[in-house]
């Protein structure tokens, strides 16, 4: 089993380029926990570890574009606190929630999105913020949005020869949170999770479901509503209400060991209930 | 099944010393290399999927789960193990107000919250109760003896007051 450890992307993707099995591993926060439960590494198996690749664990601020270019290795510890929670909270809200400080020190926002899990908080995040995903292999680059990259529960449209690399995220004015819920307060799958990221700028709203679907879920219809109530100070109970029944809406959970599918429903409607209440009241403390 | 080992060798640095590893499955974790190879069976293993954190180690200044790192990937890093903090058969001031707080029941957690406990205490000086209990959500302690073991963090934690 050769381990590799290239210290450039260039060379990743080279790596990449050959025929045979292979595993990326980078926080091994997923991939350890399949090894360890029986998906045992096999021979003549190579492994790709990106823990040496200086790029794909920095982050930068491109003011000229309003992007933050977020390097898909970079640890949920940093993504939590610092320069980047002031500049994308909701991310920071989403890395927080991610397990214990052992799993924020090592799992990655690369991972979050490659294995695809509609339970990943960062992965809820990102689609929320309408992240794209910037790919790279030996044969060229190219950019999708999160939201097309993952197709299904752990499925996404990476092929075998492609490294994520990092995440352009559109920095926007306006209030950002991310809410779940599961059995403890910590260290949890989320039952159900919900972000929302207000764009006051271009005056709408995205607010992007975890967990009460194949993938993670947009809310089309309530969206349109959300931006209203929380832009134009319209907020009542009845269009409240109405928010978090359209929500419910575009919901499809399902039936699994962690929760019923009418439970997801019902949390998912309270957790969009909370973050629109929360949007309401800082933007009444940021205009007093 | 000569067809599941590695016939590398690796070496690890463990507590400042470095240490050759030879005979680890192919794509070992740090833990069962640390238990099975190197004889370091301080730390504990038990979930083996970063829930309970008995196995909580310093990996270049971090705290990680032991049971989420691939040994031979980790050839460069600087390990730290409960092995490396009374070394000199001194016990550190956290392993003390552990025993001082009788912190301790069966004791399969404690060499995984002592390393957690010691990185909390250096990062977060000031932490209040409701920090330390979100800090140290991820190590399970299956007697649930929590309040002697946040009473002997807290000791720590305030001792710049007394």
């Amino acid at each position: 089993m050769p381990v590799f450890h290239p210290i450039d992307v260039d060379e990743a993707v080279e790596l990449l380029a050959r025929r045979g099995p292979r595993r990326i591993l980078a926080g091994g926060t997923d991939e350890m926990v399949r090894i360890n439960h029986g998906a045992a590494v096999g021979e003549g198996e190579e492994i790709v570890c990106l823990n040496n690749i200086t790029e794909l664990r920095s982050w930068a601020f491109e003011s000229d574009r309003g992007v933050l270019v977020i390097g898909a290795a970079v640890p949920w510890t940093e993504l939590a606190s610092g320069a980047i929670a002031t500049l994308c909270p909701s991310l920071a809200e989403a890395a927080r929630t991610v397990g214990s400080p052992q799993i924020r020190n090592a799992g990655t926002l690369g991972g979050n999105v490659a294995t695809a899990s509609p339970a990943g908080d960062g992965l809820c995040a990102a689609v929320a913020l309408d992240a794209v995903a910037v790919i790279r292999s030996a044969a060229g680059s190219r950019r999708v949005p999160v939201a097309e990259l993952v197709t299904g529960p752990k499925q996404t449209g990476l092929g075998p020869e492609e490294l994520i690399t990092s995440f352009e995220i559109p920095l926007t004015e306006g209030y950002q949170g991310y809410a779940k819920v599961g059995v403890r307060n910590a260290m949890v799958i989320s039952i159900a999770g919900a972000c929302l990221v207000v764009d006051e700028q271009h005056g709408i709203s995205r607010l992007a479901l975890g967990s009460v679907g194949p993938t993670i879920l947009r809310c089309p219809e309530a969206e349109p509503l959300i931006t209203d109530v929380i832009l134009n100070r319209s907020g009542n109970t009845a269009r409240l209400d109405e928010i978090v029944g359209s929500v419910r809406s575009a919901a499809r959970p399902i039936d699994d060991h962690r929760a019923t599918a009418d439970y997801r429903r019902h949390a998912v409607g309270v957790l969009a209930r909370r973050l629109v209440t929360r949007a309401i009241s800082a933007r009444e403390e940021n205009n007093t | 099944m000569t067809g599941s080992k590695d016939d590398r060798e690796f070496e690890l640095t463990v507590n400042g010393k470095r240490l050759t590893v030879s005979g680890a499955p192919v794509g070992a974790s740090l833990l069962s290399v640390l238990r099975d190879n190197l004889g370091l069976t301080g730390t504990k293993g038990a979930c083996e999927e970063g829930e309970c954190g008995s196995c909580s180690v310093m990996l270049d200044g971090n705290l990680v789960c032991a049971c989420l790192v691939m040994a031979s990937t980790v050839t460069e890093a600087s390990i730290a193990t409960i092995e490396g903090l009374a070394a000199s058969g001194t016990l550190s001031r956290v392993q003390e107000a552990f025993v001082d707080h009788g912190a301790v029941q069966c004791g399969f957690c404690t060499p995984g919250l002592i390393m957690a406990v010691s990185d909390l205490i250096d990062r977060q000086p000031n932490a209040d109760r409701e920090t330390i209990r979100e800090e140290l959500a991820g190590n399970l302690c299956r007697c649930t003896g929590y309040g002697r073991i946040i009473a002997a963090v807290e000791s720590l934690l305030n001792e710049g007051d007394l």
